[in-house]
């Protein structure tokens, strides 16, 4: 894992390293850059998808659930008028759409970033705390099959970092990490 | 500082001492009556719904629309919706009478083969302000939690660093993480937009669907949502002035973003001013007889001078905006929020009481008079509200860390960069 002070400079160290042929690599950084997403070959998140099906799933469910409630389980005679009185049920329509979305927005944020997670090799690093500071990390995986602790070493040292340190354990491919497929 | 302290403090346990004599003797302190039901309780309900409404368009809208000054405010902004939200759904919860039943509210299988009505715009009230207020703390917390893992690895105390470490879920900036995380926030942001419109415009449904003259009008649902964001936008400005000076923010917080607030301020306050003229005309075009005495009642009846001072405060005060020395002068800024913000509290009066007091039948009319617990619970959740601010400020960063660092002078050698590159 190699660390620079400059955004411009990781942005570079990631196409090279591209170049090179690495795959599973990945960078740490304290605000969010979508260069790196090209430089990294990051494939694009299905998230918006499951955030609709969730919507849907929500318009639904408010729908016809209001639609059970007042036709089927309760219905309520007020002067002969229409027990199907749907725009009177739209408002609720409406929220829950949002209510639902929001949640898929959220939640499928998390868990498809591998979060909650308190323990991670890259904690091991002590330097590393600086990520989340002004310091921005590349790291190439063991798991890449270019991976070779000499020759992945000098490459990352060819490219002028300010330093280069070892994460220990990642050994085996973390389950929790994938990209979308 | 010391002294607001003192003020909110005390406000807080006047706010309990509210509450307290509420539960224990019921809404029958209150100055509530028989035409007038709803008075001070749906004044501030509908008064604090639309403080929130700031803090959504600012995080909202403003990110959709790649305005990057919203960066030093949205946070705040953020916290403050959440907080005059829960200070909003108290009103109506206290005003059922019977507290420890309002769960009533909420559709679910009860022993009695019970539903709620949902063709009431009550019932449509509490899945709006549910929603809102949990749309808007996910959206506040997805916001905290880069700034969460960096207080993380800022904090020097062991027991600050597992609390963040906790709230912050492992948060490590990962390049894979950013890209999603930037996704979900923009969803959410997109998510949230329709909703401050459909909150606001659900509110005035509990008007507007009832048949009283002074209620019943179409005009009302955008008519909200412009009032609700000219006094989010002055509640704003009211707590940033101080709050900038206190923690030295002006570098943050500059002028120039207390000029572009102004301005949204005077924009939906001229929208606001045009409401109250459809108002006057639409009564007089109408022909009708109730709406004619309705405006003739808000204007010269019992309660003129909540309706005259309603368009000192909310229509003839803000034009003074339009200059730019009244727009850059923080003490003037500052007392015309301060004006602003009681306009808007009695635009919501006038709405509800005028309407309410004297309404079709002569025989039924009354007046209301505030007690004592009307006002204490009004001033008790202003303090509750201030207190929490306090206690954000302390805990939380209150200006978004990473959003301020993207927006740092390296971002500018990127986009530099990448310019050249094309």
């Amino acid at each position: 894992m190699a660390e620079f002070d400059a955004p411009e400079k990781i942005l570079a160290a990631a196409e090279r390293a591209k170049q090179e042929g690495y795959h599973e690599m990945d960078a740490f950084t304290p605000f969010p850059m979508e260069e790196l997403t090209d430089a990294l070959g990051i494939r694009h998140s299905k998230l918006s998808l499951f955030v609709l099906c969730c919507g849907l799933f929500g318009m639904l469910f408010g729908f016809f659930f209001q639609y059970w409630v007042s036709v089927i389980d309760y219905p309520l005679n007020i002067g002969g008028r229409p027990l199907n009185s749907w725009p009177q049920w739209i408002p609720v329509t409406f929220e829950l759409t949002i209510l639902f979305s929001a949640f898929g927005a959220v939640i499928g944020m998390i868990f498809r970033n591998g979060l909650p997670r308190p323990v991670h090799p890259v904690f091991n690093v002590d330097r590393f705390e600086l990520a989340t500071k002004d310091k921005f990390f590349l790291c190439i995986e063991s798991v890449d099959p270019k991976f070779d602790k000499d020759k992945t070493r000098k490459f990352l040292e060819s490219l002028n970092p300010d330093y280069i340190s070892v994460v220990e354990h990642v050994h085996t491919k973390d389950p929790y990490h994938q990209d979308d497929e | 500082m010391m002294v607001t302290l003192a003020i909110t403090s005390g406000l807080l346990l006047v706010f309990v001492l509210s509450i307290g004599a509420v539960l224990l003797f019921g809404p029958g302190v209150w100055g509530n009556n028989n035409p007038v039901g709803w008075a001070f309780e749906i004044t501030n309900f509908v008064w604090w719904v639309g403080i929130g409404h700031a803090g959504t368009l600012i995080s909202a809208i403003l990110l959709l629309l790649h305005q990057h000054w919203r960066n030093a405010i949205n946070r705040f902004a953020e916290a403050m919706t959440l907080f005059a939200v829960m200070c909003a759904g108290l009103f109506p919860a206290l005003h059922t009478g019977r507290q420890w039943l309002d769960y009533w509210l909420i559709p679910y299988p009860n022993t009695m083969g019970m539903w709620v009505n949902f063709r009431s715009p009550l019932i449509w009230d509490v899945f709006a302000v549910t929603t809102y207020l949990t749309v808007s703390f996910m959206f506040w917390f997805v916001g905290l939690i880069p700034d969460l893992a960096a207080m993380r690895d800022k904090s020097t105390k062991h027991w600050q660093k597992v609390i963040y470490g906790i709230l912050a879920m492992g948060w490590r900036g990962s390049a894979h993480h950013w890209h999603r995380y930037e996704m979900s926030y923009l969803l959410l942001a997109g998510l949230a937009t329709p909703l401050v419109v459909s909150v606001h415009s659900v509110v005035s449904f509990d008007f507007a669907v009832s048949l009283l003259p002074g209620w019943h009008a179409t005009i009302f649902p955008p008519y909200f949502v412009a009032g609700a964001i000219y006094s989010g936008f002055a509640m704003v400005i009211t707590l940033m002035i101080p709050a900038r000076k206190w923690y030295k923010l002006e570098s943050f917080i500059t002028d120039r973003h207390l000029d572009y607030m102004a301005k949204i301020m005077l924009a939906t306050g001229l929208i606001v001013f045009y409401g109250y003229l459809c108002e006057l005309f639409f009564a007089y075009y109408s022909g009708s007889l109730y709406e004619h005495f309705m405006m003739k009642n808000r204007i010269l009846g019992p309660y003129w001078w909540s309706y005259w001072l309603l368009i000192f405060c909310n229509g003839l005060t803000p034009q003074l905006l339009w200059f730019k020395k009244v727009r850059t002068n923080i003490v003037l800024l500052f007392i015309i929020s301060l004006v602003v913000n009681v306009g808007m509290w009695l635009e919501r009066f006038v709405i509800v009481v005028t309407s309410l007091h004297r309404d079709f039948l002569p025989s039924s009319w009354d007046m209301f008079h505030p007690t004592i617990w009307d006002w204490g619970l009004y001033l008790g959740t202003i303090g509750f509200f201030v207190w929490l601010i306090y206690m954000f400020v302390r805990v939380m960063p209150m200006i978004s860390i990473f959003e301020i660092k993207h927006l740092l002078p390296w971002r500018g050698r990127i986009i530099d960069t990448s310019a050249d590159a094309n």
